[in-house]
């Protein structure tokens, strides 16, 4: 098999290269990245954003409720409930958030955007490669979850949260339910300041 | 080799001050009040420790300190622990980066020992450009611990004497610790609270994404000081060249992060000689940023004209007439000659148990 330089060139065009050539010449082009590699919509997930302050007031309901409920929780057993409780969150919040079930959600200090959105998994704040137009320095289509983040924390009533140095993910974590382990450590948490108190 | 004619040569290692959390020269400089300058080098495509020496040797009395890139732009190089041992081996001062993209907690916590040992004074705590914008873009992405939980980590171990696990070092890495800042990308609001949340999560010092655009940064430096951060950290302005007028749109097309005016760039296709003209802004720039309150020094980063820094540093007189830096002696050197001298009657297995068991 034998080829010229020009025919290995002309293999080399690619969807992306088509879109890299088309694109604007002051945009920022990252190397071949096919934008077509994940094409979806992210008007939900902005939506979420947008309306940040109604789900926080939402959420600290809702946490309120399971922590109500701890006592049934407690009665069926937190490792009997864990699958169907996951189910739920990964679909409601995969919805809303596009959440990627950490485990261990900090929506609530992020502006309800979900830092495991961004393709770094920055749980801390925005790169130094984001975009002029806000949107990322990886997918180009995508607005930059952490430009999100910052208009979303300031719609919320604590706005200050987004100021939290967080720890690293703990990746054992993965796949379980955040609303459980919050509930569960919040219970905890209520029976020691009971007994402190007695 | 003879070790004594080389003791005598090169000067002590530096012994420990109050209020100093690394032994390096960057450290003290910037305690001091002086403007301090760095710079970057260029890391080789190669395995020749001659190729680092070289690279180096034409820094030496113009900076006060050289970070030693962990793969910019995730373009695959010469490591950066690789480049520091040889650095520090050598008695320069280098600035250790490490990015998180690579390498996940457990390669990370080591390379901040090890680097330490080798006696490294200096980290830059990076979350790294994708791996998107570099010559692999097939690669997996780690980013395990995130710029600001590095900091942590890195502070944990310094401070605490403790793994991330909780687990206890027995002896902790005794290093300055630095992070990146970039006031040129959005969300511009966020950018100096970010600052504030690195301060918080332990940078002391911080280096600046290149500054092109001087009222953005004067800007940015002014929100920095209502919140009294430059008091918390020192600032350094990154700077650089521009070869041309073409580099500097194939710059801003293709690297992530880096906010360069039409202005500059019209300035530089106006010009003659091109080359110089970038050079001339580069100064022009420098002299603007030093006069901003709460900057302590520039970040020279001058990719592939790594010869013009010291011109840069001459030309605009940052320095004040100081002669920085000059190599000393890496720390364990004097103990790795009393190891040398050790080594010339092999101890016996029992010997060897006694003297560990007693």
């Amino acid at each position: 098999m034998s080829s010229t330089p020009t025919e290995e060139n002309a293999q080399k065009v690619t969807q992306a290269t088509i879109v890299r050539a088309k694109a604007s010449k002051t945009a920022f082009k990252p190397a071949d990245v096919s934008p077509s590699r994940r094409q979806r919509s992210y008007s939900i997930r902005l939506w979420s954003v947008r309306n940040a302050r109604f789900l926080e007031w939402f959420y600290k309901r809702f946490a309120n409720m399971f922590l109500m409920l701890h006592p049934f929780w407690n009665w069926v057993g937190y490792s009997r409930v864990e699958r169907p409780v996951t189910f739920v969150e990964r679909n409601v919040k995969g919805l809303l958030f596009d959440c990627r079930m950490c485990g261990q959600c900090v929506l609530s200090s992020t502006g309800m955007s979900c830092p495991m959105n961004c393709p770094k998994q920055l749980r801390n704040g925005p790169c130094g490669g984001v975009r002029a137009n806000g949107n990322c320095e990886v997918e180009p289509n995508m607005p930059c979850v952490w430009v999100q983040a910052w208009a979303g924390s300031q719609r919320m009533h604590d706005n200050d949260a987004i100021m939290n140095v967080q720890k690293p993910v703990d990746q054992s974590l993965r796949e379980t339910s955040s609303w459980l382990r919050v509930t569960a450590q919040a219970a905890a948490d209520r029976g020691v300041s009971m007994e402190k108190s007695a | 080799m003879n070790i004594d004619r080389f003791l005598n040569e090169v000067e002590r290692p530096l012994a420990p001050l109050p209020g100093h959390s690394s032994r390096g020269r960057l450290e003290r400089v910037l305690r001091r009040g002086e403007f301090a300058v760095t710079t970057e080098l260029n890391p080789p495509d190669s395995a020749n420790p001659d190729d680092v020496y070289d690279r180096a040797a034409i820094f030496e009395g113009w900076v006060d300190g050289i970070n030693a890139v962990d793969a910019s732009g995730a373009n695959c190089h010469m490591s950066s622990v690789g480049i520091c041992a040889l650095l520090t081996r050598m008695g320069y001062a280098p600035i250790l980066q490490i990015a998180c993209r690579d390498k996940n907690r457990i390669a990370i916590q080591g390379d901040i020992l090890g680097a330490a040992a080798m006696g490294v004074a200096n980290i830059l705590c990076l979350t790294g450009d994708g791996v998107q914008a570099g010559d692999q873009p097939g690669a997996k992405p780690v980013f395990d611990l995130d710029c600001m939980s590095l900091l942590n980590t890195a502070r944990t171990m310094r401070d605490d004497g403790k793994f991330l696990s909780g687990r206890k070092l027995t002896t902790s890495p005794e290093v300055f610790l630095g992070a990146a800042i970039n006031p040129f990308a959005p969300p511009y609001d966020f950018r100096p609270l970010r600052l504030k949340k690195k301060i918080e999560a332990g940078a002391q010092f911080v280096q600046s994404q290149y500054c092109f655009d001087v009222p953005m940064f004067a800007e940015y430096m002014k929100r920095v000081r209502d919140m009294g951060l430059n008091e918390q950290c020192f600032i350094l302005c990154g700077v650089g060249p521009l070869a041309s007028a073409k580099t500097a749109r194939w710059i801003r097309s293709n690297v992530p992060g880096i906010h360069i005016p039409d202005a500059i760039i019209e300035r530089l296709e106006g010009a003659e000689d091109q080359k110089k003209e970038g050079k001339q802004i580069c100064i022009d720039i420098i002299n603007e940023v030093k006069e901003i309150e709460g900057v302590s020094g520039i970040h020279v980063m001058a990719y592939r004209q790594e010869e013009y820094v010291a011109e840069i540093v001459a030309e605009s007189g940052v320095l004040k007439g100081r002669k920085p830096w000059h190599r000393e002696l890496a720390p364990d050197a004097e103990r790795l000659i009393d190891r040398h001298e050790s080594v010339d009657e092999p101890l016996s297995p029992q010997q060897i148990v006694d003297e560990v068991v007693n």
